[in-house]
């Protein structure tokens, strides 16, 4: 009986192995073709993946990342299989820069053609040759306009006393620094050691007033009413709304980051042109504007705001009024300055 | 002494409060009516039904459970085969291959991720679910061997002599013997493992390729677009799992 016990044991174990092993055999060529799609948690509607599955006949399988450092740890650690990804605009630029993303066939990406005017040459592929814009936003503060009743217009009012422990930041040095900065008037992209210690200096004397440095969860604490200031993107701050009516957004007058997460091919991805299919596929008008609803984030694609309910395209938090362009600025890479912005940022964190 | 009992009594009850206190708010707040995890708003299920509507969750978590069952099983087959082989090695020797067996629970998770990785890359494997399965069976070994040869050595020599004194040949007294004798370590050294592999994070998010997110990667993922009670129920779920098949897990090893 043993005997027998043993020999099912291991012709279950091979037949698992054999199984795990054909199933992903099979997904990489034979019969349906497989998309890999790496990208954020919940960054994409399940039914519009359906549909592009119904569509090509082919199926999609979704892998998510938690952040742009992990995307890139990821690919560069040799991970190879994932057809297209979103990172950031500075870890685009990146990625380009090492070799991970492959040149995009235009002529495939018909839909690429009506993107928002600002976006269609980004300052580090100004040609769309690899990156194609998909979301874009801004980061300013989202404030409670029933206790702050006069409605903030500088980044100054994160330093007022009167809503001490009552202010989040952003737990992330580039935007943090940005925003000081830019209420310097100075760029936020600078490489000046005197100005990044001047801003350190800055964020000293606000220190005190902070009650959390939180990327994640700054919507929460918004709408719950443990913040009433909060440095951040815009679309979380839209969230926050939908529990508290009073959440209000602003890009104050010093201006503010724009961002984009761009879609790119992975030089590495088997099926290029399937997965320029899919991207062109997350562009078109009506695809994008269910995604811009969903995510409450804005759509890169000028030609889904017909699309896109009323009550979204008119939040500032999502999508960002067109007349702050000017004052808004991309973050670009510092190169070398980038360490004194970390030994800044730790010199803040541990103080 | 009978002060001194109350007194160890009491810091006890700290020490399970300390350990369990979180996880009984995180269940608590699991069943929260509000989507705000800080706030109370009453009870509701709403969050576990959210949860059954997830298909990304509901596949990542059978990705979960699949590479936990095969690494375990693998793991099972190479941990038992090495703690009865080694019984038959002379003592330095079993000490020595012991000791180095014991590598993969000493070493930092993190290292051990980095150099699964690496040697992946360096022969050309892609990364898959199959690699994600190979990586947690590595640690599951040491695991079962630690088990399966605590029992082991509480077997009465004498059986395996009565075995061949008897006419059985060294595999009838494993298949006959040993093996049945064993059976409750093994069982709880399985479950063991199940539990260890559902669980793990850092080796899985290093060798994990397409189509590999498992549970604990997609919860991880979640959490940037925005803490939601949907994540506290299903960790609810999952802390009930793993110490429901710990607690069974012990039950059988004390057999």
């Amino acid at each position: 009986m043993c005997i027998n016990g043993m020999r099912l044991f291991l012709c279950l174990l091979m037949l698992l192995l054999w199984g795990t092993v054909s199933c992903q055999r099979t997904s990489g060529d034979a019969g349906q073709k497989t998309l890999h799609y790496f990208t954020w948690s919940d960054y994409v509607g399940p039914e519009l993946l359906a549909e592009f599955e119904r569509r090509h006949g082919v199926r999609v399988v979704v892998d998510t990342f938690s952040s742009n450092e992990e995307l890139l740890a990821k690919l560069q650690g040799g991970a190879t299989g994932y057809d297209v990804t979103v990172p950031s605009d500075f870890m685009a630029a990146i990625m380009i820069q090492q070799g991970l993303v492959a040149e995009l066939d235009l002529r495939m990406l018909p839909n690429a053609a009506t993107l928002e005017d600002h976006l269609q040459h980004l300052p580090f592929d100004p040609t769309q040759r690899y990156a194609i814009p998909y979301l874009w936003g801004t980061v300013g503060i989202g404030y409670d306009s029933a206790v702050v009743s006069t409605p903030p217009d500088s980044w100054a009012v994160l330093w007022d006393p009167r809503y001490k422990g009552k202010i989040s930041m952003l737990n992330d040095q580039r935007e943090v620094f940005g925003a000081v900065l830019r209420s310097m008037g100075a760029s936020m992209n600078t490489k000046d050691p005197a100005l990044i210690e001047a801003a350190k200096a800055r964020l000293l004397v606000q220190k005190p007033l902070v009650k959390a440095y939180a990327s994640e969860h700054y919507d929460q604490l918004l709408a719950s009413g443990d913040v009433v200031l909060a440095h951040g993107w815009g679309g979380p701050v839209a969230r926050a709304m939908l529990d508290r009516p009073s959440i209000r957004y602003v890009v104050p007058k010093e201006g503010g980051t724009l961002w984009a997460d761009c879609l790119v091919v992975l030089k590495s991805s088997p099926q290029k042109e399937l997965a320029t299919q899919f991207i062109n596929y997350l562009l078109e008008p009506q695809v994008a504007a269910r995604t811009a609803e969903r995510l409450l984030f804005a759509s890169a694609n000028k030609a889904a705001r017909p699309f896109v309910p009323s009550r979204i395209l008119d939040n500032p938090a999502i999508y960002p009024p067109l007349d702050l362009l000017p004052r808004l600025e991309w973050m670009t890479d510092v190169g070398e300055a980038l360490r004194m912005y970390d030994r800044a940022w730790t010199e803040l964190k541990m103080h | 002494m009978k002060q001194a009992g109350g007194w160890l009594w009491r810091v006890s009850l700290v020490n399970l409060l300390f350990l369990y206190g979180p996880i009984a708010v995180l269940i608590l707040f699991s069943f929260n009516a509000s989507r705000l995890s800080a706030t109370w708003q009453g009870w509701s299920w709403q969050w576990y039904r959210a949860l059954w509507a997830n298909q990304p969750l509901l596949d990542a978590t059978a990705n979960s459970l699949w590479v936990a069952t095969v690494s375990t099983l693998l793991a099972l087959l190479l941990g038992v085969g090495l703690a009865v082989g080694l019984e038959g090695l002379p003592g330095r020797r079993q000490r020595q291959i012991e000791q180095a067996m014991l590598m993969p629970l000493v070493i930092p998770e993190v290292m051990m991720g980095v150099s699964l990785l690496l040697f992946f890359v360096l022969l050309r494997i892609p990364l898959s679910l199959m690699t994600v399965i190979v990586g947690h069976a590595l640690f599951n070994v040491p695991v079962v061997m630690i088990i399966v040869r605590a029992r082991l050595r509480k077997l009465d020599p004498r059986l395996l002599e009565v075995a061949a004194d008897l006419g059985a040949s060294y595999w009838d007294a494993l298949r006959h013997v040993t093996i049945p004798l064993l059976r409750p370590a093994i069982l709880g050294a399985g479950l063991m493992s199940f539990t260890i592999s559902l669980d793990d994070f850092i080796v899985t998010y290093f060798t994990a390729g397409p189509g590999a997110t498992t549970l604990p990667l997609k919860v991880y993922s979640m959490i940037k677009s925005g803490m939601s009670p949907e994540i506290n129920a299903l960790s609810a779920l999952f802390v009930m799992v793993s110490m429901g098949l710990i607690g069974f897990s012990l039950l059988l090893q004390r057999r």
